[in-house]
């Protein structure tokens, strides 16, 4: 075990050892990785700078400078939390980069089919972001389910396991308005069958089915709704309560546990 | 010198009456020069005579100070420093040493804690960097690479152009929709309805941290959770699975190795020459 911290300290010493040296004591270098950043000159492993780290970097929103020994442990949390974060800025990043080539009108589909044949990566990239969001959908449960397994929704994290849920149903509505857009026969029909089923609402179906599909079934302006909503909407209202999750998870002690 | 005001006169001199246990006539009368000031043996507690917020050096007591000038204009001088402030001057021999001023009074240290019901004792932590920060970075990293892998091996499903007028049969939602479309179809939705089973079980979930009033979160102590949220899953996943792989045209029970998979996700998956 001793061993293994000598090694690790090394490495953690060496992570900019190839930058020369006049560009570590330049001042924009200086300014830019502030004190206790592992890339600047002189950079020692102590305890302190580990602190510095993380209380110097726009990380300290997320994180704070110490944790319980047992939450780092991958065998508790599985990451799924964070895994889940991390396919959303995925899905995020490639996203936008689909934005540049779709439009969500009667151009949806020729734009997909041309962006899998003329664009340079473009298959590559919406395979990616197709895959990431299903992955994501099953992370997030799993993360539910691990959440649930370590009874960490019981007091005082009560409300973070509320807001977990709000989080998976956006989760649920992204990947849902999202399976419209390649204006496919798969696209259309699956949301048609969901759109139906909101359509059994007692009293307001109709009424619901209508604002959902802007119209009484799919059209293109279903297209445009559900666009709007998926790029827009969606990622605003999650963002905004992924901070909140986030922001309860430290302000509720911590990850629970241990066991 | 400006006169001091009757009533702040009296508020002095009864201060210091208090201070000294002689009679108000009588401290109003030392203060006026009309008579004898007292000999003290004791010093007066400032302090507790005259709240001030400013604390004075070396300022010789208030007594001392009428011992040495009996005058009557000592009267605006000797006092405890109420009427020196009712009037705004200061004494010359009052020696106010200006960062010996008062502005702020710590009431009290608020330790920080969390917001609930917050855990005091002693916990084994480690630094986030590098023991949790290095891991999410491996993690990320891993991630990355796994879904770089599958998107250049697995061709997302593009059918033909959206048709309204051809339906598909089975015409199916998404998979992670299917165990729920397996479900309703056990049932008429024009009678049984869909949303509102649905909104009731989506609060049913919310409210799961105030129904379990259990405080245990040993796996042992909270089996019938645990069994109920595994039968959850169980149910669940068995639902998706006959979703998704076993129901065919018009929802008809299909064995996906004989009548082949009705689910176009994984298109790319079954066709994999
Ligand atoms: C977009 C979806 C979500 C994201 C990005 C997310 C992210 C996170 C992260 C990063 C953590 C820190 C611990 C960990 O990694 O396990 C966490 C904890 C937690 N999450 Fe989520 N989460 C999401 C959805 C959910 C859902 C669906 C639930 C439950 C219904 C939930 C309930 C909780 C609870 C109760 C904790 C505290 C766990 C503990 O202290 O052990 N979250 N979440």
């Amino acid at each position: 075990m001793k061993n293994e911290k000598i090694k690790f300290k090394d490495r953690l010493k060496d992570i900019s050892s190839g930058l020369g040296d006049s560009l570590k004591e330049s001042t924009l270098w200086g300014s830019i990785f502030r004190p206790g950043s592992p890339f600047r000159k002189g950079y020692s492993d102590s305890p302190r700078n580990r602190s510095y780290v993380v209380m110097n970097n726009v990380l300290y929103h997320l994180h704070p400078v110490k944790v319980k020994r047992h939450g780092v442990r991958l065998s508790y949390t599985l990451c799924l939390g964070g895994l889940s974060f991390f396919t959303f800025i995925v899905l995020t990043i490639t996203g936008i980069w689909l934005m540049f080539y779709f439009r969500p009108t009667e151009m949806a589909y020729v734009d997909i089919q041309s962006l899998q044949t003329s664009i340079a990566f473009g298959s590559l990239v919406r395979n990616m972001h197709r895959w990431a969001a299903h992955i994501m959908v099953l992370v997030v449960f799993l993360h539910m389910s691990r959440v649930f397994y370590h009874g960490a929704y019981k007091a005082p994290r009560e409300f973070n396991w509320v807001i977990g849920v709000i989080l998976l149903l956006l989760t649920l509505l992204l990947s849902f308005t999202g399976y419209l857009l390649p204006w496919d026969q798969l696209a259309i029909w699956a949301v048609t069958v969901g759109g139906n089923m909101a359509g059994y609402t007692p009293v307001f179906g109709a009424q619901v089915k209508f604002a959902l599909f802007a119209g009484l079934e799919a059209t293109e302006a279903t297209l445009l709704r559900f666009y709007v909503l998926h790029v827009l909407f969606f990622p605003f209202i999650i963002v905004i309560f992924m901070a909140i999750h986030f922001w309860r998870v430290r302000k509720d002690g911590g990850i629970s546990g241990p066991l | 010198m400006v006169d001091i005001p009757e009533h702040l006169l009296l508020k002095t001199a009864e201060a210091r009456a208090k201070a000294l246990g002689i009679s108000v006539e009588q401290a109003l009368a030392e203060m006026r020069g009309e008579a004898e000031p007292t000999k003290i043996e004791k010093e007066p507690d400032v302090i507790e005579v005259t709240p001030i917020e400013v604390e004075v050096k070396e300022t010789p007591a208030p007594a001392a100070e009428v011992k040495e000038t009996p005058a009557p204009a000592a009267v605006k001088e000797a006092p405890a420093p109420a009427p020196e402030k009712a009037n705004g001057q200061v004494p010359t021999e009052v020696d106010f040493a200006p960062e010996t001023k008062v502005t702020q009074r710590l009431l009290t240290v608020v330790k920080a804690k969390p917001i609930q019901k917050p855990t005091s004792e002693p916990v084994d932590k480690v630094n986030t960097w590098p023991h949790l920060m290095l891991p999410e970075f491996i993690s990320l990293m891993a991630m990355t690479a796994f879904l770089i892998f599958i998107s250049a091996i697995l061709q997302a499903p593009l059918l033909e152009e959206a048709n309204p007028n051809i339906t598909p049969n089975p015409a199916k939602a998404p998979w992670y929709f299917l165990g729920l479309q397996e479900l309703l179809s056990y049932w008429d939705p024009q009678i049984a309805g869909v949303m509102i089973p649905l909104l009731i079980g989506v609060a049913a979930f919310m409210a799961i941290p105030y129904i379990d009033r259990n405080k245990e979160n040993k796996p042992s102590k909270r089996k019938y959770a645990i069994m109920l949220w595994t039968f959850f899953l169980a149910g669940a996943g068995t639902l998706s699975l006959i979703g998704i792989l076993f129901r065919g045209p018009g929802w008809n029970w299909t064995y996906p190795w004989i009548d082949g998979v009705w689910f176009d996700d994984l298109l790319d998956w079954v066709h994999f020459e």
